[in-house]
């Protein structure tokens, strides 16, 4: 009995960190609606500061004050990102601003290399609290007890400034409804501000604290940012208790599912979170969210390509199928994984712009695509046979993802679409016997003439220019404008007899199809499938092209997926800081083009024709 | 310095391809520089100083071309392909994550390029994956268990528990750990084990799951900052008091010097004391090392060095660009490492560079290894008959 009390105090700790991470991303997300990406970033910039101001400060106190002012300086780092990046994305589509605190947490990977090195550092012990106190027989480190009192104490001073100040007042009519607030004449921009700043505040602590029992170093921001939005959508968007209980929740069933499945901790908290939303589709204490008003519509109605811009997008095509007679076999295979992943970001944004859905585990196809073309192989089917079997292997994980996910909306929705795909690569890690772990399957070599650069690429060339067109014809179809209908205005929709269930279920098969058959053609570029196919990289990839090519076009992704692609292989070459290039460029990119690239050129074109 | 710049040069391809008196042989490196920048600098500045060496000693000179992978089996594959097909060097080396590596050298199979993979420890690169294209220079996986349940075998230690990170590293050196153990002492017992995701270890949890099932010793295979976590949180909570710990890597200094005056005493690992190594081969390899970039090398300089060392070998041995000829060349090739002299076996393609296996302690407040020794990889490696079963026929 004394060993599960003993655990349990000792996951409360874990559950201390955790909260103090996610709910600052609650906050922010709750006022702002932007999921703040970079949260993880501003977290790992707590623990760095932490650890070079407890170097300098000397003394007990000096310790101290240096993790507070490790937090504090993160939230002046943060209210500054906000002020020059943040503010001007606030009118762009839905999610914009994803992609740009995604910049900024690129950046940050390497500039915290640059500033501090490559080693892991290893910062002092927390001054009076170095030791362990005897309780129901184990030693528990006093700093454990200190974090399991903090926890409950931040929930409540943040309680306090949420209900007994003016600020707090403001911050909760705003999570409530963001245009009354405005209208009642209360400043946004620097509420906004006040509360990211808040919430960047609360990151760098949560990092900052980490200094007595971790080793900082530049991959902390990807080890907590997940599991933090995890947390954050189990407990309710918004909502800062849920983020405790939440916390508590996911911390305690580690601590204890270890006990009985030790490998468990690799895909618990997507597990946790994977039936939360089946059971309650707005978290713990989330409320469902008011119908979202009219704000994320296109600028422009839709048109299918007129016979102009038909020929052209024709001669594109025919221009690129030249390719093959000017460039090498190693620029042909660059060409042909820029085409296929311009047919998996396509894939998606068929689902976002169209449908609606946005989906953060996007990779579960393209992987599942993937395997099912090695499966395939290993069976002994040749080729021709394989890419379509990828594919429906995706777009039968896509009907069960899909069956799922449609009863959900919004974030809720795109986390459970990560909670899938997480599911789906645990598995493939885990099942040596099937998978080879992430050993990968090797020797998946295309012979023949797909065996050819010149082959391959021409055959990728031509699916994506298949996928594109029967893309496009969907979305231009009665079914697609019965998709666009339960996508502007859900209610109305099933007002006229749409059954908006099964259209979006029939969007993410579609969708999960045309994703799974450019997986299905990377595994037979790269001759071998490894579970990173189905990793969360790959899905915020995809996510980045398409806002990067514009969320309120019909095609633009192929315009971010060809910028993003060739920028990213072209850096990697040419670099060792290609991320910090990659995300200043894209930070670049978000402001120069806030409705995407192919978005904002297209307002332009419009915009001169009008004139 | 001197080299430094002209291996700077070379990196940026600046030197270009202009015919000279004699065209110089191009190697394509690929390694995690980004992802790992804490062993890969080392690696770096190793393989640099080699290469400074070799061209200095005259012969036909050697460029290197060297990429980022990110730590990504696809972004190698494209940066192989870039080396092989736009700059067409001579053959592929590096890489230090084992999915790396095998992608690569499936790659060096398709292609029929020569690849010397430099680090990555996975028993499946020379045996069930194994290929001809492909040479190994690192002590893999089991060597490493191997030698460690050697040590493992002479403690008095009945109950084990074991510690290892959720993928196919962790898994397999517990794995040849526990079936070598076993030869040895059948007495042993397994009583716990512990499979955190690497790099997110939640300390506590599982050192108190550990401590629950009263083991005599632990079997440690986490490394990084992982390991910082557990040492900390275990030291904390009392877990290593009384009990051994046998730990794989941790002597190496990529992970023993950031622990400082918190590193962990009397666990017996393997790893790396560039300290208190007295053989005339290191001492001059680290004069060269801490006079070319002013500070010691760690593991990842001697692996950079050595791999530099042993392509050059094997170019001029070979004669040609041929990759017949290299392997050919390759096979039974001997060369001098910084631990001794080397050979890269026929049969495996695998190099009989070995570990050094000792107990770590604290001194001046700084981790290292005491009464260590170095364990030639050759007394560790399968015989023919095994490796004939293991891998497939060439």
């Amino acid at each position: 009995m004394d060993f599960y009390a003993a655990q349990f105090l000792t996951g409360l700790a874990s559950a201390a960190s955790l909260f103090l991470v996610a709910s600052g991303l609650s906050l922010i997300f709750g006022v702002t609606r932007i999921v703040n990406f970079a949260h993880g970033a501003f977290y790992m910039a707590g623990a760095y500061l932490a650890y070079t101001l407890t170097e300098r400060l000397s003394g007990p106190f000096g310790y101290w004050v240096g993790l507070v002012l490790a937090a504090l300086l993160t939230a002046g780092i943060g209210a500054l990102v906000e002020v020059l990046l943040l503010r001007r994305v606030y009118k762009a589509p839905e999610l914009f601003q994803l992609l740009a605190t995604f910049g900024v947490t690129l950046m940050a990977e390497d500039l915290v290399v640059l500033v501090w090195g490559p080693d892991d550092l290893i910062g002092g012990r927390a001054p009076g609290l170095e030791g362990g106190v005897l309780l129901f027989g184990q030693r528990i480190p006093a700093y454990d007890l200190f974090l399991i009192a903090l926890g409950p104490a931040v929930l409540g001073a943040l309680w306090l400034i949420l209900h007994r100040t003016r600020f707090g007042v403001l911050v909760r009519a705003a999570t409530e409804d963001r245009e009354m607030v405005a209208a009642l004449g209360v400043d946004q921009k620097w509420l906004f501000t006040g509360v990211f700043a808040l919430g960047v505040f609360l990151a760098g602590l949560g990092g900052a604290l980490q200094l007595p029992r971790d080793a900082v170093n530049h991959a902390m921001d990807l080890s907590v940012i997940v599991e933090a939005f995890v947390v954050v959508v189990i407990g309710g968007l918004g909502s800062v208790l849920g983020a405790f209980v939440a916390a508590v929740l996911v911390a305690e069933l580690n601590a204890f599912g270890i006990l009985i499945l030790p490998g468990v901790s690799l895909v618990l908290a997507f597990l946790v979170m994977a039936a939360v939303l089946v059971v309650r589709p707005h978290g713990l204490f989330g409320r469902e969210e008011p119908a979202p008003r009219a704000v994320g519509l296109p600028a422009r109605l839709w048109r299918p390509l007129g016979r102009t811009a038909g020929t052209l997008a024709l001669l594109a095509v025919a221009a690129c199928a030249l390719l093959p007679l000017v460039a090498g076999p190693y620029a042909l295979a660059v060409a042909a994984e820029i085409a296929l992943f311009a047919l998996f970001a396509l894939s998606l944004q068929f689902l976002m712009s169209v449908g609606g859905l946005v989906s953060f585990g996007h990779a579960a196809f393209f992987g599942l695509g993937a395997y099912g073309a090695a499966f395939a192989v290993q069976a002994g089917l040749p080729m021709p046979a394989a890419l379509p079997a990828g594919a429906l292997l995706a777009a039968l994980g896509a009907v069960a993802a899909g069956w799922f996910a449609v009863r959900l909306s919004g974030v809720y929705l795109a986390m459970l679409t990560l909670a899938f795909a997480q599911i789906l690569w645990s598995t493939a890690f885990q099942w040596v016997a099937l998978t080879g772990g992430d050993n990968g399957i090797l020797g998946l070599w295309p012979s023949g003439l797909a065996g050819t650069p010149a082959g391959f690429y021409l055959l990728t060339l031509a699916l994506l220019a298949a996928g594109l067109v029967a893309l496009r014809r969907l979305a231009f179809a009665p079914y697609g404008y019965a998709l666009r209908a339960a996508r502007d205005a859900p209610a109305r929709a099933a007002a006229v007899g749409i059954d908006v269930g099964r259209i979006r279920w029939m969007a993410f098969v579609a969708a999960g199809a045309a994703a799974g058959l450019a997986g299905a053609l990377f595994a037979f570029l790269k001759g071998s499938v490894f579970p990173d196919t189905l990793a969360i990289p790959l899905s915020i990839d995809a996510l980045v092209m398409v806002l990067l090519g514009g969320v309120g076009t019909v095609s633009g992704a192929l315009i971010g997926a060809v910028a993003y692609k060739s920028a990213a292989v072209w850096l990697m070459r040419e670099t060792d800081l290609s991320k910090l290039v990659l995300g200043a460029l894209i930070v670049v990119l978000v402001v120069a083009f806030p409705r995407g690239i192919a978005g904002t050129l297209a307002d332009l074109f419009a915009r001169r024709r009008r004139a | 310095m001197r080299h430094l710049r002209l291996a700077a040069l070379l990196i940026l391809g600046l030197a270009g391809h202009q015919a000279q008196a004699q065209e110089p042989i191009l190697i394509g490196e690929i390694n995690s520089y980004s992802t790992l920048p804490a062993f890969t600098e080392p690696y770096r500045k190793g393989w640099q100083l080699a290469l400074g060496e070799v061209n200095a000693a005259g012969g036909r000179p050697i460029e290197v071309v060297s990429r980022d992978d990110g730590g990504k089996p696809a972004q190698a594959l494209t940066a192989a392909n870039e080396l092989v097909a736009r700059e067409g060097v001579a053959l592929l080396m590096g890489t230090f994550f084992s999915n790396v590596g095998l992608a690569v050298a499936d790659y060096a199979k398709r292609r029929n390029v020569f690849f010397l993979a430099a680090e990555p420890l996975t028993d499946a690169i020379t045996l069930s994956q194994g290929n001809p294209e492909t040479f190994r220079l690192r002590p893999s996986n089991s060597m490493q268990a191997a030698m460690l349940a050697e040590e493992a075998a002479k403690l008095p230690a009945k109950r084990w528990a074991s510690i290892a990170p959720n993928y196919e590293y962790g898994q397999s050196a517990v794995a040849v750990f526990k079936q070598i153990l076993v030869e040895k002492r059948p007495d042993v017992e397994w009583v716990a084990a512990q499979w955190p995701p690497q790099g997110k270890l939640d300390a506590g949890p599982v050192i108190q799951a550990i401590a629950a099932a009263k083991p005599e010793a632990i079997l440690n295979v986490t490394f990084g900052a992982d390991l910082a976590k557990l040492v900390r949180e275990g030291e904390t909570r009392g877990l290593f008091e009384g009990r051994s710990v046998v730990s794989f890597l941790t002597g190496e200094p990529e992970y023993l010097e950031p622990l400082g005056d918190e590193a962990p005493e009397g666990w017996i690992v393997t790893g790396y004391p560039w300290y208190a190594i007295d053989t005339p081969a290191h001492e001059a390899f680290l004069e060269a090392y801490e006079k070319a970039y002013g500070e010691h090398p760690k593991l990842g300089s001697v692996v950079g060095y050595t791999t530099m060392k042993a392509a050059a070998a094997i170019l001029a041995r070979a004669g040609s660009t041929d990759t017949g000829a290299l392997i050919k060349a390759a096979e039974g090739i001997g060369v001098d490492s910084p631990f001794g002299p080397i050979v890269f076996r026929a049969v495996d393609h695998q190099s009989t560079l070995g570990a050094f296996v000792g107990r770590t302690a604290i001194k001046d407040g700084n981790g290292v290894m005491v009464d260590f020794a170095y364990r030639d990889g050759a007394d560790y490696l399968p015989d023919e008959a095994e490796v004939k079963e293991l891998r497939p026929a060439d």
